[in-house]
């Protein structure tokens, strides 16, 4: 193949994503005096880790005592026995030294009266090994995600970091060996392709969740990051499992708080039961997330859903006093109506479980190293944050996790580089003659297309086949045909047809790249979950339901061991969790029960 | 840069956004509302999606006030907007 020319710009380090493990990542490498670059599709502070709202967990003990070894016993029952506990060892007792460091550059957070971090609870986190709840939290009011962006970007704009801002990475650069050498990424304002030349190359690009129809995941989110990785060969870890949540507006994905139902919402189906009262008859609209999650899934499966296609069901609130809603649930209203088109006084709110949080991706170990299938590192290449799987969050994320994971791993990201370039492990090897071919033979692709698929239906399209198939309450024959299905579409996605082939700001065509990582997680979502024969943590199969010898449906003997997806052939591995962690004894496999 | 590139931009800067909410919002707002605003509007509601979300959505939510008072008119006509 001929050598296609581009522009090579040179640093020692390049960061994908400028997001909190981003930020975190890039502090480390410019503060050791590495010429560092971070891209980034929007503005910094821009980035979807505003969105945590809840806090960051350490066990500082500061309101009362607390333990590193409590957290990280928390952390293993929460990933359902799925989380490999030697990062997970490493992540907690990391988490007071993160947080302390974030305080020193100058992180907001909230205080006790003495002046200590003031620290609140929040649901799985417990003291004792699961005696009872600690406050473990630590919070900046509930701009905790927002304040912590803040920080992070200020330090690095002391530290020099070179940031590229608009610019979007489109593919690895990989040699013969393996070994990662760098990106290749798109100016959106000039349309320009540069190839980032770089010792070593950290992902930071966040989640995916918007391959899913309902999302709480701002637009940004499109697996970036895991779309390059499986293009350049790299196998996508335990990528069935994903958070959700039972209350986002239909349609919309915006969130619903649980408070709702605190404050009496009752949830109906198309009959205007009140069909909690079948699934949990104590609880009611109060029972777990998981629970009520699928009791809608249900109630929507057997016909019983809302509107013309019997898709959602209805979040009741019109039998309370519109003097408590406008007083208890201001800003709920505000929501139902901008996002719903429904007064909450007058109508119920269209609801659906909706996804929130990724725990697969780019499998590393705890020093932020992506990790081949036999666990030996990719040269050149680490990750943190959502885009990585440490494996931490295993089958299930304990809340306020996901920014520790943030700052834990985007600095331990950080000082492995440092090493490996300053061990001379990694220098600026030659690119080899063809690096930009594969990358330009997509753009031109693109361009040349006609008579192709539109990228706005398809990736509506796709979307809807995760959220039917792949949901939150997983169905084998569901499972079966919606693998034939994803199938299908990655044939359209590689025919994406744009009508502008402009080069300032062409969107469509950003647009059109964004989907070509999409259908790559969307693939290695569908075809791990259809191959998981258990339940365990956020993924939950009806074929798998509770019993004597497989409680709540998890099966060790069968499926406790991480999924590698490989773009190739759609090839499933596995691998061994690492239940061997640091320095402490080995969390011996449990019952997963709060 | 042409008018179109310039319209390009703005979209991506409403609709890739820290937060979903805002995503949906200004969206919308570009596609529906956006076309008949006056220049001054116009120029007002760039400087808007130029803010961070946490600094818009309480402009938008109305629990902070607005001293301009263009921004004002388009703030309200922001509220009008229901994402379908």
């Amino acid at each position: 193949m001929s050598k296609l020319s581009i522009p090579v710009r040179k640093f020692d380090a390049v960061i994908v994503g400028a997001g909190g493990s981003g930020l975190r990542a890039a502090i480390q490498l410019s503060e050791a005096g590495l010429k560092t670059a971070v891209l980034s599709k929007v503005f910094p502070t821009r980035s979807h880790t505003v969105a945590a709202q809840g806090g960051v967990s350490a066990s500082l003990g500061n309101s009362e005592e607390d333990h590193w070894h409590w957290h990280m016993y928390d952390t293993v029952k929460g990933s359902d026995w799925l989380g490999d506990q030697d990062a997970i060892e490493y992540m907690c007792r990391k988490a007071p030294e993160v947080v302390v460091e974030l305080e020193h550059f100058g992180m907001p957070f909230d205080r006790t009266d003495e002046g200590k971090i003031y620290q609140r609870p929040f649901g799985g986190h417990m003291s004792n090994f699961g005696e009872k709840p600690v406050r473990r939290a630590c919070a900046a009011a509930d701009r905790t995600g927002h304040a912590m962006l803040h920080a992070l970007y200020q330090r690095n704009v002391r530290a020099n970091t070179q940031f590229f801002v608009e610019w979007m990475a489109l593919d690895l650069i990989r040699d013969e060996s393996g070994q990662v050498l760098g990106v290749i990424a798109l100016e959106m304002e000039t349309g320009e392709v540069v190839a980032f030349h770089a010792k070593a190359t950290v992902f930071a690009t966040g989640g995916a969740g918007r391959i899913f129809y309902s999302s709480t995941n701002a637009f940004i989110n499109t697996g970036d990051g895991l779309g390059m990785a499986a293009r350049a060969g790299i196998a996508l870890e335990d990528m069935e499992f994903w958070q959700f949540h039972p209350t986002g507006v239909a349609g919309a994905g915006v969130l619903i708080t649980e408070g709702v139902r605190g404050e009496g919402g009752i949830l109906r189906n198309s009959t205007n039961e009140r069909f909690m009262e079948r699934y949990a008859p104590n609880a009611k609209d109060l029972a777990s997330r998981d629970v009520v999650s699928r009791a809608m899934v249900t109630e929507i499966n057997e016909g019983r859903g809302c509107g013309p296609n019997k898709d959602f069901v209805l979040l009741d609130i019109t039998h309370l006093d519109p003097a408590t809603i406008m007083k208890r649930l201001p800003g709920i209203r505000e929501i139902s109506i901008q996002f719903a088109g429904i007064d909450p006084i007058k109508a119920p709110i269209p609801v659906v479980p909706t996804c929130h949080y990724q725990m697969g991706g780019v499998p590393t170990n705890y020093k932020g190293q992506v990790v081949s299938d036999n666990g030996t590192p990719v040269r050149g290449f680490y990750a943190a944050g959502e885009v990585a799987c440490a494996s931490v969050h295993g089958a299930n994320r304990l809340g306020t996790n996901s920014l520790l994971d943030l700052l834990v791993f985007g600095k331990a990201s950080g000082d492995t580089v440092i090493e490996d370039v300053r061990s001379g492990e990694l220098g600026l090897k030659d690119l080899p003659a063809n690096f930009a071919d594969f990358t330009m033979t997509r753009l031109n692709r693109l361009n040349t297309q006609t008579g192709g698929a539109n990228v706005n239906e398809t990736r509506l399209e796709l979307q809807r086949t995760m959220q039917k198939h792949c949901g939150v309450f997983r169905f084998k024959d569901m499972l079966v045909e919606g693998v034939a299905k994803i199938l299908e579409i990655e044939k359209a996605v590689a025919r994406t047809e744009i009508k502008d082939k402009s080069q300032v700001w062409n969107t469509a065509r950003v647009e059109a790249l964004e989907l070509d990582n999409l259908i790559e997680v969307a693939k290695a979502t569908m075809v791990s979950a259809e191959a998981r024969k258990e339940s365990r943590g956020a993924h939950v199969r009806d074929d798998a339901p509770d019993t004597a010898a497989n409680p709540n449906g998890r099966d060790d003997v069968g499926w406790h061991k991480h999924t590698l997806w490989h773009r190739d052939g759609n090839q499933l591995k596995y691998k061994p969790v690492i239940m061997k962690p640091l320095s402490v004894e080995s969390i011996a496999l449990k019952t997963r029960s709060y | 840069m042409e008018d179109r590139q310039r319209l390009n931009r703005l979209r991506w800067r409403c609709t890739r956004r820290a937060m979903l909410e805002m995503d949906l919002l200004l969206g919308e707002f570009l596609d529906r509302v956006f076309p008949t605003l006056t220049p001054a509007q116009a120029d007002s509601f760039v400087a808007l999606a130029d803010m961070e979300d946490l600094e818009l959505w309480p402009l938008v939510n109305g629990s902070r006030e607005c001293a301009d008072p263009v921004q004002a008119e388009v703030l309200a006509l922001l509220r009008t907007v229901r994402v379908k």
